[in-house]
């Protein structure tokens, strides 16, 4: 069992509040990933979470039961570190061993020489042999058991960190940005190894991350946090094509979604640039945004679709996609519009028309909030 | 440009080789006139190791050994009559058993100290850190007098204990470690934490060992400046000469009817310089990784 559940939440480090109010269910054995920008207190969470970090007020409720108050060795959590946090005199096979130890071993038997006399701890020191090696064998780092941290590469590292926390084989794992320090190839290729992990194991991750992208590929929900509050948790996809407030529809996507303002006129239609929106909306507010993302702008050259015009003034070609920024001709704002590289490239400094598809518009409050 | 380059480089090499001249010379002066006789010391003759005649030493003879055993090569004349004149191994044996008790109650009592001044958090921490600062700036001898006091009213004068517990907690230690814990990342804590280690275990366990080449660097300051120590031996050892340090134990050379003898008495220094010599080439590496990682230098 797994679950994870936090109540009111409340934390400030001095006069700078962290988290307010954040209330949170994590079910069993899903792949939760906090997102936010940096300093929104996912970390700080993660620590409250682990009982590394003491929240002022509000409950953590592990498995039916209060954890408040309990150390944080005794919640059965496991962490892995963005730093990987080995212990850096130690092999892989120590580094493994020692949480195992630590929970196993008596104080008697943890002393070194005398500890080796205990007839018990022979046995058990058997079956940390086993768990050492079936999580070496998991993660395919048995060949490095006995080598040094400083001896590994990012990767290797990586595995290593996640097997110490592997090896007790706890309720749930808490990862603080585990590839963050890795390079860009061996990122992507971690995130399939991950998720495959999660597959295998059945158990609760907690994921934290600055990332957009690590959070969509992997998890099962997503919570978005942003400046200490709780703003949407859902799947991946719902997230994204259906966020609900502009903040979130801003973090989640990159490039960043672009945004228009629009009139509402008083039966409920919204007009932006010049293109009137097909579908109605039911509010009695006049001036609202509007937010469609790159892949829902469409450089066109058909005149009967409806249009506004831009100038391109930077291109960014991915391959796979191109992304023109452009500057609106009516106005000052710059948006962005992915293009396919199948139909030709547009130099800097062309004009081009450019048009919306009108489904995937959103329409938020000037304040933010979504208006359905 | 080139010789101009040469030129500019070659006036700092100057001034570089004066500065270590002056630190060796000493140094050579010590090892030649532990070599040499007392006639060639004396007529500063002789380069670095002197004639090396077999001769028959007067200040032996005084002393009540006979001719024959008085007569040999001044370089074994020196030493042996050092060795013989005062209980240099028992004096040797002294410094260590000083030094190395000190070292290690020094790191007993920093370690946890600067582990909880550096990684934890309670009120006060700044003010207590700020009170291992001022404590810096004490004197040694601005408060010996009062320390002297209070081991003759414990009436531990004369004894190792007089020697040893003034030191044990050194605010240098305390600081320097800090210091060096400031730099260990947070996350390795935590990560101890969650695997179930208590405070103490991660000071003896993880902090200890990643702290190493720093201990190192401590471990010097603290063992030369005790091995030398001439001052605090000098006020509590009184009249014991069991007790007697390195440098209490040369001080036995000077004075009396052989005082203007140096053979036997810069042997006997150069036998208490070499086990610092000896430990600093062994550690030299650690030590200026020590020094440098500390900023010390």
């Amino acid at each position: 069992m797994g679950t994870i559940s936090l109540k009111n939440i409340n934390k400030s480090f001095g006069s700078t509040e962290v988290l307010k109010q954040l209330s949170l269910d994590i079910q069993d054995g899903e792949f939760l990933t906090l997102v936010g920008p940096s300093g929104c207190g996912k970390s700080t969470l993660l620590k409250i979470i682990a009982g590394l970090e003491q929240q002022n007020s509000g409950d953590v409720i592990i498995d039916d039961k209060n954890v408040n108050s309990t150390r944080a060795s005794k919640r059965d959590l496991a962490m892995v570190f963005q730093s990987y946090a080995l212990y850096p005199h130690l092999t892989v096979r120590k580094n493994l061993e020692t949480p195992l130890k630590l929970r196993d071993y008596s104080f008697v038997e943890r002393l070194p020489l005398i500890g080796n006399f205990v007839p018990s701890r022979k046995e058990k020191k058997k079956s940390i042999d086993d768990l050492v090696f079936k999580t070496s064998e998991t993660l395919k780092i048995t060949e490095l058991l006995d080598r040094k941290p400083g001896q590994l590469s990012g990767g290797q590292r990586q595995r290593a960190a996640l097997g110490r926390a592997m090896v007790r084989e706890p309720v749930a794992f808490l990862m603080d940005e585990p590839l963050s320090n890795l390079d860009a190839a061996l990122r992507v290729h971690m995130r399939s190894e991950l998720s495959e992990l999660h597959n295998s194991l059945k158990t609760t991750f907690i994921y934290v991350t600055h990332d957009q992208a690590e959070a969509l590929t992997m998890s099962t929900r997503m919570a978005v946090m942003i400046d200490g509050e709780l703003l949407q948790l859902d799947t991946p996809s719902e997230v994204y094509n259906n966020p609900s407030s502009l903040r979130v529809a801003e973090f989640v996507g990159s490039p960043k979604i672009n945004t228009f303002t629009a009139q509402i006129s008083s039966d409920g239609s919204v007009e932006f640039m010049g293109i009137k929106l097909e579908r109605k909306f039911n509010t009695n507010i006049q001036k609202a945004l509007v937010a469609v993302r790159p892949e829902h702008l469409e450089i066109t050259k058909d005149s009967n679709k409806p249009a506004f015009e831009a100038t391109v003034s930077y291109r960014e070609n991915l391959g796979s996609d191109i992304f023109y920024h452009v500057q609106v001709d009516q106005s000052d704002s710059k948006i962005i519009v992915r293009g396919s590289p199948q139909a030709g490239l547009i130099s800097n400094g062309e004009t081009v028309r450019i048009s919306p598809s009108h489904a995937e518009a959103m329409l938020f409050e000037t304040s933010g909030e979504r208006i359905r | 440009m080139l010789a101009r380059h040469y030129i500019g480089e070659s006036w700092k090499h100057g001034l570089l080789i004066i500065g270590a001249l002056i630190v060796l010379i000493p140094f050579y002066m010590m090892v030649s006139m532990s070599l040499k006789s007392q006639q060639e010391i004396q007529s500063i003759s002789g380069g670095l190791v002197g004639a090396q005649e077999i001769q028959t030493f007067p200040v032996c003879t005084k002393h009540g050994y006979t001719e024959e055993v008085c007569t040999m090569r001044p370089y074994k004349y020196n030493f042996w009559f050092a060795f013989k004149k005062a209980p240099i191994p028992r004096y040797l044996m002294n410094g260590l058993i000083v030094t190395v008790s000190i070292f290690l109650i020094q790191v007993l009592i920093a370690l946890p100290c600067s582990y909880a001044l550096a990684k934890l958090r309670f009120k006060g921490r700044e003010f207590v850190f700020s009170m291992v600062l001022f404590c810096l700036l004490i004197p040694v001898h601005a408060i010996a007098l009062p320390l002297y006091v209070m081991l003759a009213k414990a009436g531990l004068v004369d004894t190792y204990a007089a020697l040893i517990i003034p030191w044990t907690i050194s605010v240098f230690g305390i600081f320097l470690m800090r210091q060096f814990f400031m730099t260990v990342p947070d996350e390795l804590i935590d990560a101890a934490r969650m695997d179930g280690m208590g405070e103490y275990s991660i000071v003896w366990k993880v902090m200890l060992p990643v702290a190493i080449p720093a201990l190192l660097a401590f471990a010097i300051f603290s063992v030369v400046a005790h091995w030398n120590d001439y001052f605090w031996p000098r006020i509590v050892i009184t009249g014991n000469r069991d007790l007697f340090t390195p440098p209490l134990g040369i001080r036995e050379f000077r004075g009396g009817i052989d005082s203007d003898e140096f053979g036997p008495m810069m042997a006997s220094i150069v036998t208490v310089t070499i086990p610092l010599i000896v430990a600093f080439i062994v550690a030299q590496k650690r030590f200026v990784e020590g020094i440098t990682m500390t900023g010390m230098k």
